[in-house]
């Protein structure tokens, strides 16, 4: 089950300049959020996803804008990759009313129904069954869409994984379960949370389709995750993917790591997945270094757009307050 | 006297207790290697060691069971919450073990634990990470509720709420840990279900709890330059509720204003106000006005967060309309 794919395609030179494109784009838009939150211009909880790209990335290119997506606070990347744009995310880290969720969400929540991004979520867990949910309406409706669900190693540990593991198995729901294994959940790490550390191995406790994929590279991910896709879509049911990748920064903003050797961060980043499809590119002579260079060119140009974009918007005027709690017009609130 | 922070009081009562009862035990999510995520339990572990101070998986329901069950056979656990919105996750074992088990046991099994954490707001963290739950808990018979607002009242009442043989709710703020305070050297226990003027006053009454109590100091001092002497009510435990002073300082000033920063509904302010008008209807010169956070999820925009939430601009505007003084 944990064996790797024979890779026998080159992929295109347009699939591999998206790949490096979006993961540059992640890489970049969360460099300048962490510099923008130490300016105090993004405030609250902000968890960056620097060194995982390659798994939004990868799994972004294994399904179609139909399909779903789901995932929890750490929610940067995989909103950039389903393709909401910069800007949208910047001004809701700013707290903007031109911000993926008004200015309502922050960094934690940001939302795009129009691309099929169902969240950011903060409840550590809470997701996982939000997915499955997602993926029996999708059955339901006898659609051939998939949703794909993430979360983190830290939340394999919660109840609400097994219990929607269990029905998702049991009713073929079309699911890929994504754990993100960054090795560390705040300052725990894997092996302090549990005598399973193969956290894919959980899925074989409910006989679901189950492996561990290398989150460093972008192609292995986008191989696992095509499969599980099919296997959805077929109407076979659920794969849980434990991806392994790894955060270069803290937990959050706040957090110093010193959980963590130097060491094995610097270990990581001589993996890094950018660093990897650049050189796959270079090798392959699927594009000359001036395109990869035009490419970053273009990044800076959406970043600092994207940035300018937010200082300019105008944050939610005080009477957003009580917009978007209901979807009834006229709710009678409590005003006294 | 001696000046520490709050998040020091509260870990020099899990240790004075810890020490004094070897049944006494922390379980939490980061509290023992990381030294807690908010470093309330800084050097615990090195002094407890692992047996006592426990780190868990984030697996909230079931270590808040698992406390609930180690309670029943004996133990005293103190059970935290790295924040009360995650207590959701575990609330079932928290209403329907820990509040009911002695009285549908028919007095056999009394839970004596402790589920503490921060609750409410802290700054801009978004829906799911600033809820209130002093309500929630005060609802629920069989559970104690405990809201200290500076660090000697912190103190005082954990080390009660550990020595307390039913289960307690004891609830912290983010924003308070770093408040530094005075807190004596020497031992003492402040008891559950009193409160504490913590201002005296004639005029109006402002009654709080938690952080808040804190924004309703600072109103009471704008108040006196404009000649208005608020007495101040902290009411320290939600359950039980210290009505006598309440009503005893409703009576002498005639007009009370209550601030609460969590939703309006079905809130302690509401509870308050019944008690009042029961027990003190003739006396009351105006309406009972209350200061609430806005009957709406909390989002992450400042200014939205800055139109919801009390402020002391927001009470001293309430106390004025209680005194006609608009
Ligand atoms: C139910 C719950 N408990 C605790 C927390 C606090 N918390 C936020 S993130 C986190 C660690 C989660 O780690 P992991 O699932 O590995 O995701 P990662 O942050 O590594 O992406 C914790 C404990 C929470 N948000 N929700
Ligand atoms: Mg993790």
């Amino acid at each position: 089950m944990a064996k790797k794919n024979v890779k026998i395609e080159t992929y295109s030179k347009e699939v591999t300049l998206r790949w490096y494109h979006q993961m540059m784009l992640m890489r970049r838009f969360e460099e300048k959020a962490g510099q923008l939150y130490g300016q105090q211009k993004i405030r609250g909880f902000c968890h960056l996803y620097i060194g995982q790209e390659a798994v939004a990335a990868g799994v972004e290119s294994a399904i179609t804008p139909e399909d779903y997506v789901i995932t929890a606070y750490r929610d940067h990347g995989q909103a950039l990759a389903r393709g909401v744009s910069a800007r949208a995310c910047m001004a809701e880290l700013y707290g903007k009313i031109t911000g993926c969720s008004k200015g309502k969400g922050g960094s934690m929540h940001f939302f795009s129904k129009e691309h099929n991004f169902l969240g950011g979520h903060g409840i550590v867990g809470g997701q996982i069954p939000l997915g499955a949910g997602v993926a029996f309406a999708i059955k339901y409706r006898e659609e051939k869409k998939v949703c794909i669900c993430f979360f983190g190693d830290g939340a394999a540990r919660q109840g609400a994984l097994h219990e929607a593991f269990n029905m998702a198995m049991m009713w073929k729901l079309p699911v890929v379960f994504i754990c993100e294994n960054n090795l560390y959940a705040m300052g725990t790490s894997v092996e302090r949370s549990s005598n399973v550390t193969d956290i894919w191995k959980i899925g074989l406790a409910y006989d679901m389709p189950a492996e561990p994929v290398n989150g460093m590279n972008v192609i292995e991910v986008h191989e696992a995750t095509t499969k599980a896709v099919q296997r959805a879509k077929n109407g076979e049911g659920p794969t849980l993917l434990e991806i392994k990748t790894y955060r270069y920064r803290g937990h959050s903003m706040s957090d110093p790591a010193k959980y963590r050797t130097k060491e094995e961060l610097e270990k990581y980043k001589e993996l890094d997945p950018i660093a990897n499809i650049k050189s796959y590119i270079l090798e392959n002579q699927l594009a000359k270094v001036e395109e990869i260079e035009a490419i970053d060119e273009e990044i800076k140009t959406i970043i600092a757009d994207c940035v300018d974009f937010a200082e300019k918007s105008p944050y939610p005027d005080p009477s957003e307050l009580y917009n978007d709690v209901y979807a009834e017009p006229n709710y009678p609130f409590i005003m006294e | 006297m001696r000046i520490i922070q709050f998040r020091e009081a509260l870990r020099e009562a899990m240790q004075e207790e810890m020490r004094r009862d070897p049944n006494v035990f922390l379980m939490g999510e980061e509290v023992a290697e990381y030294n807690g995520a908010y470093k309330v339990s800084q050097g615990m572990l090195e002094e407890f060691g692992s047996k006592r101070v426990i780190d868990t998986p984030i697996s909230e329901l079931g270590f808040a069971g698992i406390g609930v069950g180690a309670a029943m056979a004996g133990l005293r656990p103190i059970i935290e919450f790295m924040t009360f919105n995650f207590s959701l996750v575990a609330i079932d074992q928290v209403v329907n073990s820990a509040a009911k088990m002695l009285s549908m046991s028919g007095g056999q099994y009394n839970i004596p634990i402790v589920f503490r954490g921060p609750s409410g707001n802290a700054g801009q963290l978004g829906a799911q990470h600033s809820q209130c739950f002093e309500n929630w808990y005060a609802n629920c018979p069989g559970l104690k509720v405990v809201t200290p607002s500076n660090p000697y009242d912190a103190k005082g009442l954990l080390k009660t709420a550990i020595r307390d043989n039913d289960p307690v709710i004891f609830m912290e703020s983010e924003l308070m840990y770093g408040n530094k305070g005075e807190v004596p050297e020497h031992e003492y226990l402040i008891p559950i279900g009193k409160a504490d003027i913590k201002k005296q006053g004639s005029d109006v009454t402002i009654v709080s709890f938690g952080k808040m109590v804190n924004l309703c100091l600072e109103a009471c001092q704008a108040l006196e330059s404009e000649g208005i002497q608020a007495e101040m009510i902290d009411l320290m435990s939600l359950r039980p509720i210290d009505y006598d002073t309440l009503v005893q300082s409703v009576k002498k000033t005639n007009r009370c204003v209550i601030v609460e920063e969590s939703w309006p509904l079905a809130a302690i302010a509401g509870e308050l106000t019944y008690m009042i008008q029961k027990r003190a209807f003739d006396y009351l010169d105006a309406p009972i006005l209350r200061v609430t956070g806005s009957d709406v999820p909390l989002p992450y925009a400042p200014t939205l967060i800055e139109a919801y939430l009390p402020n002391v601009k927001k009470i001293v505007h309430a106390v004025k309309q209680v005194m006609y003084r608009n």
